[in-house]
């Protein structure tokens, strides 16, 4: 062993490394020693700096976690109160358009270009949010339940102030006044026809709607859509946008233009509902659902001034 | 154990030796004159050059405009979709390097290097405030009297002042320089222009100013690199140690003529390396090729009455050749070697092929897109619609008139959100804003009943032509879906 100069009083009794003059950790393993090399100052004042930056972090912001929520900080900051302060400035941000959209009448939208466009991103993201549970992600509806948005073919009528009017009130809403309403009787359920009459009209609608030939069926049915039919969907079939009556002569069917679909509907019709939405969303958002909707691509023009709907295609 | 010797500890570092080049003229000195001049007036003229581009666009002639994502040089404004130009740039910038080291060694560092120039440009300033070598070399060492306090002080302002102003001009190309310049100094610049100015200052400060050689020798990897792009063939600034060994002084040489090579160790060539090397120990990586020895040497042999080109630009190839007692090749022979004619040829080959590009590329363009929710929409008549987003480049600075039509769909009827299907057509006319992109909703319907049994899906193509003056465009082929039957 080597003589007590080498351990000498000021490194603990621990040996001094000649050629690094270092203290080692007082161990030895086999003969392999390790250095006690101290901390450079510059790690340890970084790290005496960090705990001092702990200290005020703890006292300033939310730190410690108790039973249902951490200690508060004296600065009052939280994430959620951050996230509640963007969404105020975004609201903030908002407001003018917003107040331009309430402000102008639906019917000239189309003619201010940069306010319509503004109401027709706003309409689609709350879209997103409340329609398309229904109507699909792109309005394009589900077949036999919920009718397209997109198509040119509308049950009460395609112009801006007819959707606003639709999407706020709804479609037969038993508790509300001014809904939109109308009901096709249960022919069949009813026994108001017999199976073989409803044969004979679904002859004669298929007929008009140019996917059958006209036969004797057809001509018995014709008789009997002008006594049960015509009053709602018009003596052509051409529908009644008054009583929200489809059309019966085009190519789109909501539940089904097929033999087995007609009669299913003739026996026992669907007449659909839709929420109205006047009482979970405000004015704006309606006015811009609408003309969201009206720029799916079967947004019509403005029925004439004297306020009354028009049948059928214009 | 016993008790060694203490051990004395090396430093793991080199401090810097003082390098304070000595003044010298000559062919190489004027020739770097003459590049630092034209770089530099580069480098700070360019922002201010005006380019008349019209109502529509910037008027400076080279500009990288962030903020609106445009690049523009002159007459070529490239847009980010078009940023290959750029890469095709980098990568002949690239191919260059290895042309010019190939075939004249590392003349990038020597020359043209922004840390070279620079580093030129604050040695001048040295001489200028502290005098040439000697006097710099006493100031150094000497006490801090009231004198060297101001010089130095003189020094580093000017210094400074060079280091702003390098800082501000870097600034310059990415936005309208006499507009930045006002809001700059009346306080309305944007906080990052402040700051990139601050950072250029300082790393201009102190990389022209104090580290120097320091640059070239540890932190730069191109001279590693260089290493292996240079070959036998290509020129280096060679001591000829054949002819100037053993060294010996004029009057040495005199007592025992033929003792003695032509060196007569004077110290000029290491006197005047701006990276304080001693040529004479052989090619290092120290050694910027700047040439500013050979022009000291030939000064000397010119004043002791011996030939020129004691230290000159050789190959190796040259150096085996004259130890051999032949001559060296004609330069041109030199730089004309197969791997220079290779690296010219593909660098050539790129620049054509942009050169080309550029000047077949239209400034309108399409791109489409299929809206699939819902993929198509049934209509009263019976046709199927589909929906469309149509993106419109138009990358020229002049509003443009187009048209949009379709080929390969049979019965089609265009219209966009603008319009309505009373007025639809197989074509479409509208105006592009100037230098933009038009996003456009369009509708297109066509019969039900497909022009093939084959699917429900069918190809057809989308054209946008221009209307006024060039008529060149932009088509898409997508698809047209149907319901399957």
């Amino acid at each position: 062993m080597a003589d007590t100069k080498d351990f000498p009083a000021s490194a603990g009794g621990k040996r001094i490394d000649d050629a690094t003059g270092t203290s080692t950790v007082g161990h030895e393993w086999d003969g392999i020693e390790e250095l006690d090399t101290p901390m450079p100052r510059w790690w340890l004042w970084t790290f005496y700096a960090t705990i001092v930056w702990a200290l005020g972090y703890v006292i300033l912001y939310p730190a410690w976690p108790m039973v249902d929520r951490a200690t508060e900080g004296v600065l009052g900051w939280s994430s959620r109160g951050e996230l509640q302060k963007e969404l105020a400035a975004d609201a903030r941000r908002r407001a003018p358009t917003l107040d331009a959209i309430a402000a102008a009448d639906i019917a000239e939208l189309p003619a201010r270009p940069e306010l319509m466009q503004a109401a027709v991103q706003g309409g689609a993201a709350a879209f997103r949010v409340h329609c398309v549970q229904c109507h699909g992600a792109g309005g394009a509806g589900v077949k036999k339940l919920y009718p397209s948005l997109t198509d040119d073919d509308w049950l009460w009528g395609g112009d801006l102030a007819t959707i606003q009017y639709t999407i706020t009130h709804g479609i037969r809403n038993p508790d509300h006044k001014e809904t939109r309403t109308s009901q096709m009787p249960a022919f069949g359920r009813d026994g108001i026809l017999e199976p073989a009459q409803i044969s004979d009209v679904v002859s004669f609608v298929r007929t008009i709607s140019g996917q059958e030939r006209p036969g004797a069926s057809s001509a018995r049915g014709a008789a009997l859509f002008a006594a049960n039919c015509a009053v709602c969907h018009g003596p052509a079939g051409q529908g009644g946008r008054a009583v929200g009556a489809p059309k019966l002569t085009d190519a789109i069917w909501l539940y089904g233009g097929d033999r087995d679909s007609l009669t299913a509907t003739i026996t026992q019709p669907r007449n659909g509902v839709m929420p109205r939405w006047n009482s979970r969303l405000d004015p704006v958002t309606i006015k811009m659902l609408a003309a969201y909707v009206y720029s799916l691509g079967g947004g019509e023009k403005l029925a004439p001034a004297d306020g009354k709907k028009v049948d059928g295609q214009p | 154990m016993g008790n060694p010797e203490p051990i004395s500890r090396a430093s793991l570092y080199e401090a810097r030796k003082g390098v304070y080049p000595k003044k010298v003229d000559g062919f190489f000195r004027r020739f770097k004159w003459a590049i630092m001049g034209i770089t530099l007036a580069i480098y700070y003229g360019t922002p201010w050059i005006r380019w008349d581009r019209g109502p529509y666009a910037p008027d400076q002639a080279v500009l990288i405009d962030l903020a609106n994502r445009r690049f523009y040089m002159f007459q070529i404004e490239i847009w980010p979709h078009e940023f290959y130009y750029v890469a095709g740039l980098l990568i002949m910038a690239g191919i260059g390097l290895f042309l010019v080291t190939s075939a004249v060694g590392r003349a990038w560092c020597g020359y043209a290097c922004p840390q070279t120039v620079w580093t030129d440009l604050f040695q001048h300033v040295d001489r200028l405030v502290d005098g040439d070598r000697n006097a710099q070399i006493r100031l150094a060492q000497g006490r801090w009297t009231l004198e060297k306090v101001a010089k130095r002080t003189a020094k580093y302002l000017i210094y400074l002042v060079i280091a702003f102003w390098t800082g501000g001009a870097w600034i310059m190309y990415f936005a309208d320089a006499p507009t930045l310049t006002h809001d700059f100094w009346t306080g309305q610049a944007a906080l990052v222009a402040y700051g990139t100015v601050a950072v250029l200052t300082a790393t201009t400060f102190i990389l022209g100013g104090f580290m120097r050689e320091q640059v070239c020798v540890y932190m730069c990897p191109w001279p590693r690199i260089q290493t292996a792009m240079m070959d036998e063939k290509s020129l280096l600034v060679t001591y000829k140690d054949w002819r100037g060994e053993p060294r010996g002084s004029v009057k040495r040489a005199m007592a025992h003529p033929g003792a003695f090579g032509d060196c007569i160790d004077c110290n000029q060539c290491v006197a005047v390396c701006p990276t304080g090397i001693d040529i004479r120990q052989g090619p290092q990586i120290g050694c910027i090729t700047c040439a500013l020895c050979i022009d000291a040497c030939d000064n000397v042999m010119e004043q002791i009455g011996r030939p020129r080109g004691l230290i000159d630009y050789c190959t190796l190839e040259d150096v085996a050749a004259e130890k051999a007692g032949g001559t060296a090749k004609p330069i041109r022979k030199t730089l004309m070697h197969p791997r220079t004619v290779i690296y010219f040829s593909i660098w050539s080959a790129i620049g054509l092929a942009m050169l080309f590009s550029l000047g077949q590329r239209t400034r309108l363009d399409l791109a489409v897109q299929h809206e699939r929710s819902p993929l198509y929409v049934q209509l009263s008549d019976g046709h199927i619609r589909n929906n469309y987003t149509l993106k419109l480049r138009n990358m020229e600075a002049r509003p443009r008139r187009v048209s949009v039509a379709v080929s390969g769909l049979k019965g089609a009827e265009l219209w966009t959100e603008a319009g309505t299907r009373e007025g639809a057509g197989q074509r479409l006319e509208m105006t592009l804003p100037a230098d933009s992109v038009t996003r456009v909703k369009l509708f297109i319907a066509a019969p039900g009943a497909g022009e093939s049994e084959s699917g429900a899906r069918q190809d057809f193509t989308i054209t946008t032509r221009g209307l006024d003056g060039d008529p060149r465009g932009d088509s898409e082929t997508i698809q047209f879906d149907r319901p399957e039957t």
